[in-house]
């Protein structure tokens, strides 16, 4: 197919291009003017640290966009330079498909936050308070309180409510066979993470035991979560990686993702962006203005910028 | 005995329910037998396309760019320039009805460049005051129709602008007014080619049935690919899923149309052109509008879905409110998106419907009487909204724009009323729930499992047989083929068990309803309302207390679908029925018949025809449900293309499964079209 490659259509190009950049006036050493993108996803503490770090690339000069776009796909996006950047990668949320697009090419790390993140399975407090299964968190407990989990379609098992299988594929029902509880206990996929929240909602209403997927930092730590604790991740213990699985899952990382040009076309938002990171407190604080004290998002990024002005400023080097 | 089979097709049935009941008492459950499950051959086609799209996109004619950004050479692919490039057209007319009424820069920026809009702050495009947007829409209003359509449109907008859903309402109305001509002209363009050349209809069919059976989620990714994140890509997926039933639409009108009219346009002295604009689309307005109007709904219900990759306003604050599981604020955004959508049918209607007086003699005045009505708002909205700004010092001028999410609300009230229903019903409907997963849908779920593909295939091959010979036995055949040869068929199974459930439930209702409602007129208006309104309501809402009552389980993803596909079943009964001529009842009951006799032999069979298509609808929608479906979570083919969002293998896994889900539809369609055309001829409809 090279053969239509056409030399014509190359130094019409480079013509017009060149005059182009004649025009413009030559070198810049600046940020460009262009507007960074930012993704909106749909949960609070990724959106109003959009409208933190988007404010604080305004500060700076920058123009800022924000664009809404699916968690999961947004990597791709990125990839071919829709999106700029991506601030909540979540390593076992998001880690496959933040590193699929990075073999393809085009994605780069641009850090950590500060913050550990944990993706586990586990009960809402009151569960544990209630004593529907004597013994939690400490997953040998499980060995003998199914009855109390079970659901209609779940064949007298008690039952994991699991996210999308497209989080974390065979993980689970891969653990749940490993400890020796495949009897006793079945994972059924959810749909998303509504369904989770839903699920956590209706079982409090209903007093009934229920075993969910979740995640912290998140708001729904206010209410009280306990994640299980099952025997400690060490590397390689896992299926996939040729484990026998019967581990829990490692404190994972929080990243920080960017198109490849970012740091070439704007160099001080870039090296700002490459020193942000947050820590679980903070992440709290932000979601909490929303989920707890009902402000709206972009209100929310503009109260937590005023409040912690030192925080950001420093790593914009204002 | 042979002879008497021939004849009699219930007995062909009877033999082949036999002849499918032994086959799976027969063959055994074993994966290495091929009568089981036939090996999976096509595995490596998801591949195939992933590496071509990838190829295409990304290394197919190389092109060197000069990006002043990094100053470097960038070699980008043909393609990829060419429907960036589209994109931005597309984009920039978004952008351009959007900044009319909220203001901004981007309009600018595309004539001057981010460069000199950042260094002239000023240029900034105002946003109209939203007294004068809701004044202007009013007047429309009351120009096109009179009083109570232009009470209807203010109602909308002082609904949305007091709920503080005025920025996110316009960015969504703006989506649409650019989404929704484009599909109607695209549609009716399509409609008159299909109209005019049998081999394009014939070619056309099964592709609108793709288009608009596929889940939007499997062309998710390869739209955002091609185009871009934004509210673009967002436009085009909505076209692609809103086209379908106008071009269906314009088609059904212009067929059903007497050859009288065309003749009589032929002898007035109309060329082709004329004939087509003057005459058969005026002539063919009915079923035109019903397009219109379909288009406008399936514009709107794709608000939420169009966000994920992109489209601003709603639908996507729609996501956000459900995740924080906010269900009055979601209901409340819900409610601007339903009125959204009535509001501009009731438009478009009555712009059609209004008939040009061509013999008035008017003055200046009289006749530009609307457009002066609308200076003077204009005038006085600017005077008020800087008025205004005298009044509200802190931040906020209500008479200019109402901050997002500032207006009154009443989530609270709306919350209070989903506890009250679960605290009311929850109990009873446990017992529902349980009866209903236990006896019936883990019965049916494992029955369909546990088909051998073998018998699968004699069933639905022998009901294509018998309904229309070999060539439809064959094509659906050949469905079914692509299906069993990806490594998804058990996957379609259930996908097949949840479907086949929703359209039997819900043709039930949608029958039922539509036929009591269409008894008189009141009641006529009155449910095509409730269809308008379940149509675009967005799912995702009745989602969450779905879930809340019945669990993360197919009890729920059932009822999703259910309610979403009553609409056609419904819509289609009470438009034909209604649109069974008046003569025909009167000569009914000349003959002496009884209402129920009349309901029976004479509207039942004459509104036939749009019957069947209100059934092949339901499938359609129940299988564009299916998506839905897999966010509360399933374990089929939805569940698959959702996971595809985030596949390596994204693009191609996507579109195989998009096409194995289009191809169970194809293949129900294709049965009940052959038949549907049968009963037509023999009732003398066709």
């Amino acid at each position: 197919m090279k053969l239509f490659k056409s030399k014509s259509i190359r130094t019409l190009v480079i013509a017009s291009s060149v005059s182009l950049l004649s025009a413009t006036g030559a070198v810049k050493a600046a940020d460009s003017t262009a507007p960074i993108v930012i993704p909106i996803h749909n949960w609070s503490s990724q959106i109003v640290m959009a409208y933190v770090i988007g404010g604080m690339f305004e500060a700076m000069g920058s123009n800022v966009e924000y664009v809404p776009a699916d968690s999961q796909a947004v990597y791709e996006s990125i990839r071919n330079g829709d999106v700029t950047i991506s601030h909540e990668v979540w390593k076992s949320s998001f880690g496959k498909s933040f590193y699929n697009a990075m073999g393809k090419g085009g994605v780069i790390d641009a850090g950590t936050h500060a913050a550990l993140t944990l993706e586990e399975m586990g009960v809402p407090t009151w569960v544990i308070e209630k004593d529907l299964c004597p013994g939690l968190p400490n997953w040998e407990a499980l060995k003998d309180c199914h009855e109390n989990f079970t659901t209609p379609d779940s064949g007298g098992k008690g039952r994991w409510l699991e996210g999308p299988q497209s989080w974390h594929g065979e993980l689970m029902p891969e653990r749940i066979e490993a400890l020796g509880l495949s009897d006793k206990w079945v994972v059924k996929f959810a749909g998303g993470a509504d369904a989770l929240w839903t699920e956590l909602a209706s079982a409090k209403k209903e007093g009934r035991g229920t075993i969910v997927f979740n995640w912290t930092p998140n708001f729904t730590d206010a209410d009280g979560f306990t994640f299980i604790e099952f025997p400690p991740y060490t590397e390689g213990c896992r299926k996939a990686d040729g484990g026998d699985g019967s581990c829990g899952s490692p404190k994972g990382w929080l990243k920080k993702a960017a198109n490849y040009k970012f740091p070439k076309t704007h160099p001080a938002a870039y090296t700002a962006y490459s020193q942000v990171s947050f820590t679980t407190t903070q992440i709290g604080q932000m979601a909490a203005l929303v989920d707890t004290d009902k402000m709206d998002h972009k209100d929310a990024g503009k109260k937590w910028l005023a409040d912690n002005e030192a925080v950001w400023k420093s790593w914009a080097g204002m | 005995m042979i002879t008497t089979i021939k004849e009699r097709k219930y007995l062909q049935f009877l033999l082949l329910l036999v002849v499918f009941y032994l086959l799976c008492l027969i063959v055994p459950p074993s994966d290495s037998n091929i009568l089981w499950r036939f090996p999976p051959l096509l595995k490596q086609l998801p591949i195939i396309i992933n590496d071509s799209v990838n190829y295409l996109l990304f290394d197919w004619w190389l092109i060197d760019v000069w990006d002043p950004d990094i100053e470097e050479f960038e070699q980008k692919p043909l393609v990829n320039l060419i429907t960036r490039a589209f994109s931005g057209v597309i984009l920039f007319m978004i952008e351009f009805i959007r900044e009319i009424m909220l203001g901004g820069v981007k309009t600018i920026v595309t004539f001057s460049g981010w460069e000199w809009a950042t260094a002239n702050p000023w240029a900034r495009w105002p946003a109209l005051p939203w007294t004068v947007v809701a004044g202007g829409a009013t007047i429309i209003g009351y120009a096109l129709k009179g009083p109570r359509l232009a009470l209807f449109v203010f109602f909308t907008f002082a609904y949305i602008a007091l709920f503080g859903q005025w920025e996110p309402s316009m960015e969504t109305l703006s989506f649409v007014l650019i989404a929704a001509p484009v599909s109607v002209l695209l549609g009716l363009a399509l409609g008159v080619w299909a109209f005019r050349s049998r081999r394009v209809e014939t070619i056309m069919n099964p592709l609108l049935n793709v288009a608009q059976i596929v889940p939007h989620f499997s062309y998710l990714i390869p739209v955002m690919i091609f185009f871009g994140i934004g509210d673009h890509a967002g436009a085009i997926a909505t076209v692609i899923f809103a086209t379908p039933p106008m071009v269906r639409l314009t088609l059904l009108g212009l067929k059903k149309l007497p050859p009288e009219v065309a003749e009589a346009g032929l002898m007035s002295g109309c060329n082709n052109r004329q004939l087509l604009l003057k005459v058969l689309i005026p002539t063919a307005r009915r079923d035109i509008l019903i397009g219109v109007n379909q288009v406008i709904m399936q514009c709107l219900a794709m608000v939420v879905i169009a966000s994920l990759i992109g489209a601003k306003g709603l639908g996507n604050n729609l996501l956000i409110a459900l995740n924080g599981l906010r269900i009055g604020l979601a209901l409340e955004l819900g409610v601007c998106i339903v009125l959204i959508a009535i509001m501009l049918d009731r438009l478009s209607l009555a712009w059609a419907n209004k008939q040009t007086d061509y013999f008035a003699d008017l003055s200046f005045v009289q006749r530009n009487k609307f457009s002066l009505i609308f200076g003077v708002v204009f005038v006085a909205g600017i005077i008020l909204a800087y008025i205004g700004s005298f009044f509200f010092k802190d931040g906020f001028n209500y008479l200019y724009l109402i901050p997002h999410n500032k207006g009154i609300t009443t989530q609270d009230f709306w919350q209070s009323g989903v506890d009250w229903i679960w605290d009311t019903f929850f109990y009873s409907l446990k017992g529902f729930n349980e009866w209903l997963i236990i006896d019936v849908l883990v019965p049916v779920k494992t029955a369909y499992l546990g088909m051998p593909v073998i018998a699968t295939f004699t069933l639905v091959m022998g009901v294509g047989f018998i309904v229309g010979g070999t060539r439809v036995a064959l094509s659906v055949g050949g469905f079914l083929l692509f299906i069993a040869l990806t490594e998804w068929w058990d996957r379609a199974l259930i996908t097949a068990y949840l479907v086949s459930l929703a359209v039997v439930i819900s043709s039930i209702i949608g029958i039922v309803a539509g036929t009591l409602c269409a008894q008189h007129p009141v009641t006529t208006r009155f449910i095509l309302t409730v269809c308008d309104t379940f149509q675009t309501f967005p799912s995702f809402i009745y989602l969450i207390p779905v879930m809340m009552l019945f669990g993360v389980t197919d009890t729920s993803v059932l009822i999703a679908i259910v309610v979403y596909t009553t609409v056609p079943a419904t819509r289609y009964t009470v438009e034909g029925l209604i649109s069974v001529p008046a003569a025909l009842h009167d000569a009914g009951s000349m003959s002496g018949v009884n209402r129920i006799q009349r309901y029976f032999s004479i509207e039942l069979p004459m509104s036939f025809p749009h019957l069947a298509l209100g059934v092949n609808q339901t499938v359609v929608f129940a299988l564009s449900m299916v998506i839905i479906g897999a966010l509360i979570g399933t374990d089929d083919l939805g569940q698959l293309i959702l996971g595809s969002l985030s596949d390596r293998q994204g693009v191609g896994n996507g579109l195989i499964l998009g096409l194995c889900v289009a191809f169970i539809g194809l293949a129900i369609d294709q049965i009940i079209r052959t038949w549907a055309n049968q009963r037509k001829q023999a009732l003398g409809l066709d």
